[in-house]
């Protein structure tokens, strides 16, 4: 791949905040057309990095090119080519949907006919067709966040970045935002976002940049990552909390080398990562009919972006992670 | 897609710049205005304290206080009038503060940041629609105190000209607000503001004359530049007051004309700043 076909590319990307070290030599390839995903902590350095690409700050040290251009250097001919949806849903409570993407077509400069006719375009891509003449106020989140994201998609940009689009919204608003993202995804727009639920990065991204403390941890897609920390896993969900104990034996016996079998005390889920699943699979549920133990679920599946990312920066990301399983 | 290809203006002359600073801050004071057309409560909230303002002290505080030298409560309501106009100016910097800080919270200053506006237009435009909110603001209390009974005593010259002083205060107080807007961390702060300026607003000659204040209090009222604007819009409305001998209040006009000036020279530059410190 040459540098053009890179949309966004950053070399060693420095960014300090008083005491913080936000960013410290971060480095970035996101290829044309894709959906990158920037997953990490609070306080990993995401929105420091959208920040930066977005032309919000300037960076302290190390390069980065948008669409392009340099974002220090040429920050106008930057902010032609990209859309923001920042952490903050931007939309004007008091003036019809309507009138936010027409006054935000007049800022992008297109011209006062072009701005209507792109505003009727916005609203009928974004599914708000009829609600183009009321007040936002009255929207749902997933609404609100979408008429976000058609205002920053006025120009078509090159690239368009999301931090933390479905932050604050109900499931069904973030399935909403989802679609509306995968959509623009499959009209060729890269897209790169920042998110700390790992199942977003899961469903929406075609590659994933894990940071952490500002520094890449590991770039790969989603199902790369989790088969770097290897192993399926063996999950048993108990009919009765009584046989956790039982089951937990049992799945140490198949467990892959040095691995300890995982507890949840309020699922009755038990797990285990083994190094042969099917084997594993017909040991453990032979063993289960002989001590006629009765389970809810038995199965194998693969490690989860939690799992992964546990693994990859031997942290436990943020307790928003388990609203979001 | 079939979509409408959009070509954004892509010149770059100093030419073009000006053009699209004048085309964006039009966008955003077309913007600021429908708020104000959609939401008329707007105005009876800000102006809700004025008014009960003026009605507490014409006619419950007013009546014990000898602002005339002709008896107590005589020609108060002619000396409190021109004091709630300027008091109403220099409280507006909340609303300027209050506006910005909302726009960051929401992130609107980010988004317009990141886009190929002309950034200035979030400032230019924000004033501009600041001043004719206070010139509406204005009309309705002067609406109010023609009611009350309240009668300019000057020319239609010397009347327009206090207008313009009380604008011109207003006008400055803008810089203030907008520093104070990007400055406080969110609306909660920014309304907090509230603390601060009211002793500003009431340590003047708005409702009392510094005359009849402790020495060192009264020298702090006559220099304070609330009291500069409404000694000098006294003086055009030919309202009665007693004369003092601070040497601000003798020259009140001249002072209502350079305050805001320094006002405006002192944190013109700071909201500038401020704003560019964004990006840091």
């Amino acid at each position: 791949m040459s540098t053009s076909d890179y949309v966004v590319l950053t070399e060693g990307l420095q960014k300090r905040y008083r005491e913080t070290q936000a960013l410290d030599g971060l480095d970035l390839a996101v290829p044309r057309g894709l959906v990158f995903g920037l997953l990490g902590p609070n306080g990993a350095g995401k929105t420091t990095a959208v920040r930066i690409l977005s032309t919000l700050v300037r960076p302290d040290g190390g390069r980065a090119e948008v669409a392009g251009h340099d974002v220090r250097t040429q920050p106008r001919l930057v902010r032609r080519r990209i859309g923001l949806t920042g952490q903050n849903t931007a939309v004007d409570d008091n003036i019809s949907a309507r009138q936010n993407l027409v006054m935000f077509g007049r800022l992008f400069h297109i011209g006062k006919a072009a701005a209507r006719q792109r505003a009727d375009e916005l609203l009928a891509q974004f599914g708000l067709a009829d609600a183009a003449e009321k007040t936002p106020k009255k929207f749902s989140g997933g609404m609100r966040r979408r008429l976000d994201l058609a205002s920053s998609m006025i120009l078509a940009p090159e690239v368009l970045f999301l931090d933390e689009p479905t932050t604050g919204l109900d499931p069904a608003g973030r399935r909403e935002v989802w679609q509306a993202v995968g959509e623009l995804a499959a009209h060729g727009t890269t897209v790169v976002l920042t998110t700390h639920y790992l199942d977003e990065a899961d469903k929406l991204c075609d590659r994933i940049g894990v940071i952490d403390r500002g520094r890449n941890v590991v770039e790969d897609t989603p199902s790369g990552l989790k088969r770097r920390i290897g192993n399926e896993r063996l999950e048993i969900v108990a009919a009765d909390p009584g046989d956790l104990p039982a089951i937990e034996m049992l799945l140490g016996k198949v467990a892959a080398d040095g691995r300890t079998p995982t507890l949840d005390e309020t699922t009755l889920a038990a797990s285990v990562a083994v190094s042969n699943g099917v084997t594993a699979l017909t040991e453990v549920a032979a063993e289960l009919r002989h001590r006629d133990l009765t389970v809810a679920d038995l199965g194998l599946r693969r490690p989860t972006l939690d799992e992964a990312f546990l693994h990859l920066t031997g942290e436990r990301p943020t307790d928003d992670l388990e609203v979001s399983k | 897609m079939s979509m409408l290809r959009l070509a954004p203006d892509t010149s770059d002359t100093l030419g073009s710049r000006v053009r699209w600073a004048v085309a964006d801050c039009w966008t955003i004071l077309i913007q600021e205005l429908t708020h104000l057309v959609r939401q008329p409560s707007t105005f009876a909230w800000q102006l809700g304290f004025p008014i009960v303002m003026v009605l507490m002290f014409v006619y419950v505080f007013g009546s014990a206080m000898d602002v005339s030298g002709q008896g107590a409560g005589e020609g108060y309501l002619e000396f409190a009038m021109p004091g709630l106009f300027a008091m109403t100016m220099a409280f507006g910097f909340m609303n300027t503060a209050f506006a910005v800080a909302m726009i960051k919270e929401k992130g609107f200053i980010d988004r317009f940041r990141s886009m190929p506006m002309a950034s200035s237009a979030v400032v230019t435009g924000r004033g501009l629609s600041d001043v004719i909110h206070a010139t509406v603001d204005l009309a309705i209390l002067v609406a109010i105190a023609l009611v009350l009974g309240w009668r300019p005593g000057g020319g239609i010259a010397a009347t327009l000209s206090a207008f313009a002083l009380l604008l011109w205060l207003r006008l400055a107080l803008i810089f203030v607000g907008i520093q104070l807007g990007l400055m406080v961390k969110n609306t909660e702060a920014a309304g907090n503001l509230f603390a601060v300026a009211f002793p500003f607003g009431m340590v003047s000659s708005v409702f009392a004359p510094p005359d009849l204040m402790p020495g060192w209090l009264g020298a702090v009222a006559a220099w304070n530049p609330v009291s500069s604007t409404a000694g000098a819009i006294r003086e055009l409305f030919v309202s009665p007051a007693v004369s003092s001998g601070y040497w601000i209040e003798q020259h009140a006009v001249a002072a209502a004309v350079i305050w805001p000036a320094v006002i405006t020279a002192i944190f013109l530059p700071l909201a500038v700043r401020q704003f560019q410190r964004l990006g840091r």
